[in-house]
């Protein structure tokens, strides 16, 4: 939560600096831009955000007689989870083994799954990534992961908007130089500077608010199959598999069980990933032996990251 | 009105409220243990159902164990009659119990499973027993909190005055879970 709110400030901020660069009395004009922006984006995403995503990955729709093994594992995770309504599943025809979930509401969720992943799992197995993918759903990742992949692109367009309109705005300025108010200089440096690193700045954030998400899914799908090995082998199962996802968009990478996009530097890779290292995924999954509580899970996640701090919020730990 | 007429008034209906809202929240978690004991029973019917098919299914390949599919049939049938959580849930655990000498047993048919019909079945069985652990667990949650604000002050003095009752866990003895069946080469 506190770092959806810092991306909140990046945001607003970077609306105040160009709005106060381009005139120094309209700070709050960039602001009420930004919001404006933010809040378009988040009524197309709550409204269609689901079907763009289906419709995107090329997934359809299946029933029990096609898949009776797949819809059981559903049924039995949607049990485990007392989620309130079954959710509707996909199935997608790509030989990368993968999964995702979609939908804000957990009475209209959406399990997606590949042919690749239903080929190489064994049944404890594919129990793990329906778990993982159930746990977006009841913690709310996909609501949160929505509202902060806005934020990035709300940065992106507004930073897009404020260099096209240095190019074009800065000349007509000078032509037409009917007030001296406008364009002073070291605020246009600025807010130059900031059109330049909040991009970067709310990336980070939003990669690391994404991990942190994916740590949670993990725990709770221990708790709800109470049988952390059966994540653990799939994720090794899915990192040995040398297949890249074919029609993978990065705005829904957070939603997948791995990443679908392999990122192809390596140094940056850990700060510049939706996703923790598969590897330390499955050494936390395997750490936790026979508690597959969330505590089970903090206390793994300590001794195999070293941190002191723990990743799923205490609250969560205490009341199960 | 004078000071102290609002006072008593603002506390009488500060009291009225978190009584109003005590109430209903007992209302409500008891509604969600009945939602959750109805998921249960979705799932031991779906049991009851999968049984005569399965041995419908397995008779001609299993002929010389009588003995293990008569017990399947007539821990089913017990466990059909029984009612109330309790007697339901050790019913259900001899059923349990019968259906693992009963998995013990297929293993000696290699045929049996090479039968498409017969890995259906055994699939929504094994799915089937899953759902009803992870339902019960799901339930023994809901009656836990139940439980909990029905003795705890200051809920359990509005329990008491409507006759909130506490509820059953659903507990079932699986012999299997406890003794490692022996299995000789």
């Amino acid at each position: 939560m506190f770092l959806i709110m810092m991306m909140g400030v990046v945001l607003v901020l970077l609306g105040y600096a160009i709005g106060f660069a381009l005139d120094p009395e309209a700070g709050f004009v960039g602001v009420i831009l930004a919001l404006i922006i933010y809040f378009v984006m988040m009524i197309v995403a709550f409204s269609q955000g689901k079907s763009i995503m289906l419709r995107m990955s090329n997934a359809r729709e299946v029933k029990k007689e096609d898949y009776p093994q797949l819809y059981n594992i559903v049924e039995e995770m949607r049990l485990s989870a007392g989620m309130p309504a079954m959710p509707k599943v996909y199935v997608i025809d790509d030989p990368s083994p993968n999964a995702f979930a979609a939908g804000m509401n957990p009475n209209k969720s959406v399990v997606a799954v590949t042919t690749g992943l239903l080929k190489i799992m064994n049944r404890d197995e594919l129990q793990g990534v329906i778990a993982h993918e159930i746990s977006h759903i009841i913690n709310r990742d996909i609501r949160y992961m929505t509202l902060a992949t806005i934020m990035v692109g709300t940065v992106a367009i507004l930073s897009q908007l404020f260099f096209r309109s240095m190019l074009f705005g800065g000349m007509r300025g000078r032509s037409s130089s009917s007030s001296n108010k406008k364009g002073n200089p070291v605020m246009m440096i600025v807010a130059l500077l900031f059109a330049i690193l909040a991009p970067i700045a709310i990336r980070l954030l939003y990669f690391s608010v994404s991990r942190k998400r994916e740590y949670l899914a993990d725990a709770s799908a221990a708790r709800l199959t109470r049988y952390p090995e059966g994540l653990a082998s799939a994720l090794e199962k899915i990192s040995g598999s040398t297949h890249d996802m074919q029609v993978a968009d990065k705005s829904m990478a957070p939603m997948y069980i791995a990443n679908p996009l392999k990122p192809k530097g390596q140094r940056l890779r850990n700060l510049s990933s939706t996703h923790p290292p598969l590897n330390e995924r499955i050494r936390i999954l395997r750490g936790m032996g026979k508690n597959s509580s969330y505590a089970g899970y903090q206390q793994a996640y300590k001794s195999v990251t070293g941190a002191s701090k723990g990743v799923i919020p205490e609250s969560s730990v205490k009341n199960v | 009105m004078d000071l102290t007429t609002i006072i008593i008034l603002v506390v009488l209906i500060i009291l009225v409220f978190s009584l109003i809202s005590m109430y209903n929240r007992l209302v409500k978690l008891r509604n969600q243990v009945k939602n959750a004991w109805a998921q249960i029973d979705v799932q031991l019917k779906r049991r009851y159902d999968l049984i005569p098919n399965l041995i419908e299914t397995v008779k001609g390949y299993m002929k010389h164990e009588r003995e293990t599919l008569e017990a399947v049939t007539k821990m089913r049938a017990q466990a059909m009659e029984a009612s109330g959580v309790e007697d339901k849930a050790k019913a259900e655990g001899r059923l349990s119990a019968a259906l693992g000498q009963f998995k013990i047993a297929v293993e000696a048919y290699p045929d049996l499973k090479a039968n498409k019909n017969f890995l259906a079945l055994q699939e929504e069985l094994t799915s089937t027993e899953n759902k009803i652990s992870f339902a019960r667990q799901n339930y023994n949650d809901q009656v836990l909190f139940f439980n909990n604000k029905t003795e705890m002050f200051p809920s359990n003095i509005i329990a008491g005055m409507f006759g909130f009752k506490k509820e059953a866990f659903f507990e079932i003895e699986d012999p299997a879970e406890r003794v490692v069946p022996k299995v000789s080469f």
